[in-house]
């Protein structure tokens, strides 16, 4: 190896590197998935995987630009490169969202709790996303597939802003097509060509075939479209210990330090971004906490 | 497929009506089939029917100059229609069938009729006619919200 290269790649510890201190990736491959969100798949350049659980984010640093929170949308069950579904809106993201091929980014992580998805093996498992809420739950959906015979119904529900905005695309047909995932997708402006449904994506809730009793519930999107995706839910008989949500704040740290992700007594960072209803229930009816 | 008197009692919206207010109702309802790009009805003209969908998908849509605007769509067990209930009985949107569209349709003059006639009955078919107003009218104020449009959290 060219010395160059071995000092790019930097420490190889968590411990030598310290917490703050980016992990060196390099962009292999940049997809476009919509107008103004990328796919970045990311190879470490000391070629050592990053594990995570689905659910999980990591702080993604465009050098010289800043950092921020990305969840991860690959697959968990498989060791490989890294990769970030990411949209287009300020700064880092531009910056981010405009990397090609080559670029080397920074990683720290990966952090927060996952989705536990397994929890939801013996059941129903049921997916509910809106916008981009859909990249943090594809691994979730990809680990349940990898585990598919564990699950009775899987049923995701995805809700878009218009067509030309629904994500993964070719996931949604492979899912409904070819692994038994009984897919839904609404958007809330139609086009002339769109023939699909129109409207909330809690519309979509009293319609889908899984048994309220025996089932998980995973959710993500913005926080006021997770607020009432979740009270339909448990107004149609999921238990609200059951229903899991992916909680959005100021994340900067990442490792519970800062404070800037707070809520209340929680720290994001850390004891989420995925907690369940019953804890956030009384957290997301207070005002501008 | 089931006769309309069969298949009323198991529709959401007309669930908790008695046996004999269903067969009154359906009194005034026919089976209709509408073929993928036809219209159900066109903003302006009188609003004479209500349709229970049975089966497809019904765009609500607003005309403009760049061409129609999908506002919302009805599917199996949704209802189409509350302007027949509302002076001046008059379409405010177009209603076209995306789908090829089996619906029950209800004469509204035969039904306000019966509404009249029967208070009770006319009491019960307003309120579900008003839940389905309310969910409507929910999901639309939500959507004003724009909520996928504008960045969540942060602006980074």
């Amino acid at each position: 190896m060219a010395p160059l290269a071995d000092l790019a790649a930097g420490p190889s510890t968590d411990a030598a590197r310290g917490p703050m201190l980016p992990r060196p990736f390099r962009v292999e491959q940049r997809r476009q998935d919509t107008r103004d969100t990328v796919t970045l798949v990311l190879e470490p350049l000391d070629g050592e995987p990053l594990p995570f659980d689905a659910g999980q984010f990591t702080m993604l640093d465009a050098f010289g630009i800043g950092e921020v929170p990305i969840s991860i949308s690959g697959d968990p069950t498989r060791p490989g490169p890294l990769e970030h579904t990411v949209r287009d809106v300020g700064s880092v993201t531009h910056a981010l969202v405009r990397s090609e091929a080559g670029t080397l980014l920074g990683v720290r992580g990966p952090y927060g709790t996952g989705w536990g998805a397994l929890d939801g093996a013996g059941g129903d498992l049921l997916v509910v996303a809106g916008g981009i809420g859909l990249a943090p739950l594809r691994p979730a959906l990809l680990e349940a597939l990898a585990r598919r015979e564990a699950f009775g119904r899987l049923v995701l529900l995805y809700g878009a802003r218009t067509p030309h905005d629904v994500l993964f695309a070719d996931d949604l047909r492979s899912w409904r097509d070819r692994h038994g995932v009984e897919v839904d997708v609404t958007v809330d402006y139609g086009t002339p060509e769109w023939t699909g449904r129109v409207g909330l994506v809690t519309s979509l809730i009293p319609r889908a075939g899984f048994d309220p009793r025996n089932t998980l519930a995973l959710v993500c999107g913005p926080e006021v479209m997770m607020r009432y995706v979740a009270t339909a839910l448990v107004d149609r008989g999921v238990p609200a210990g059951r229903v899991r949500l992916s909680m959005e704040r100021n994340m900067r740290c990442g490792i519970g330090l800062c404070g800037h992700c707070q809520l209340r007594e929680l720290f994001l960072c850390v004891d989420g971004p995925v907690l369940a209803y019953d804890r956030l229930a009384p957290l997301m009816a207070v005002a501008e906490l | 497929m089931r006769t309309i008197e069969q298949y009323l009692p198991d529709h959401p919206f007309f669930a908790g009506l008695d046996e004999p207010a269903v067969a009154l109702l359906a009194g005034c309802a026919v089976n209709v089939h509408v073929d993928a790009g036809r219209m159900l009805f066109r903003e302006g003209e009188p609003a004479d029917r209500f349709y229970v969908v049975r089966r497809g998908r019904v765009a609500i849509e607003v005309r403009s100059p760049t061409g129609p605007i999908v506002i919302d769509t009805a599917d199996e067990g949704d209802v189409v229609g509350w302007s027949w209930l509302v002076p001046p009985y008059r379409w405010v949107f177009d209603a076209r069938a995306v789908l090829p569209t089996s619906a029950v349709a209800f004469d509204a003059v035969c039904l306000r009729g019966k509404c009249e006639a029967d208070p009770a009955l006319g009491f019960a078919l307003m309120q579900r006619v008003a839940r389905v107003m309310y969910e409507r009218l929910q999901a639309a104020r939500v959507r004003l919200l724009d909520l996928y449009g504008a960045p969540h959290g942060a602006p980074r």
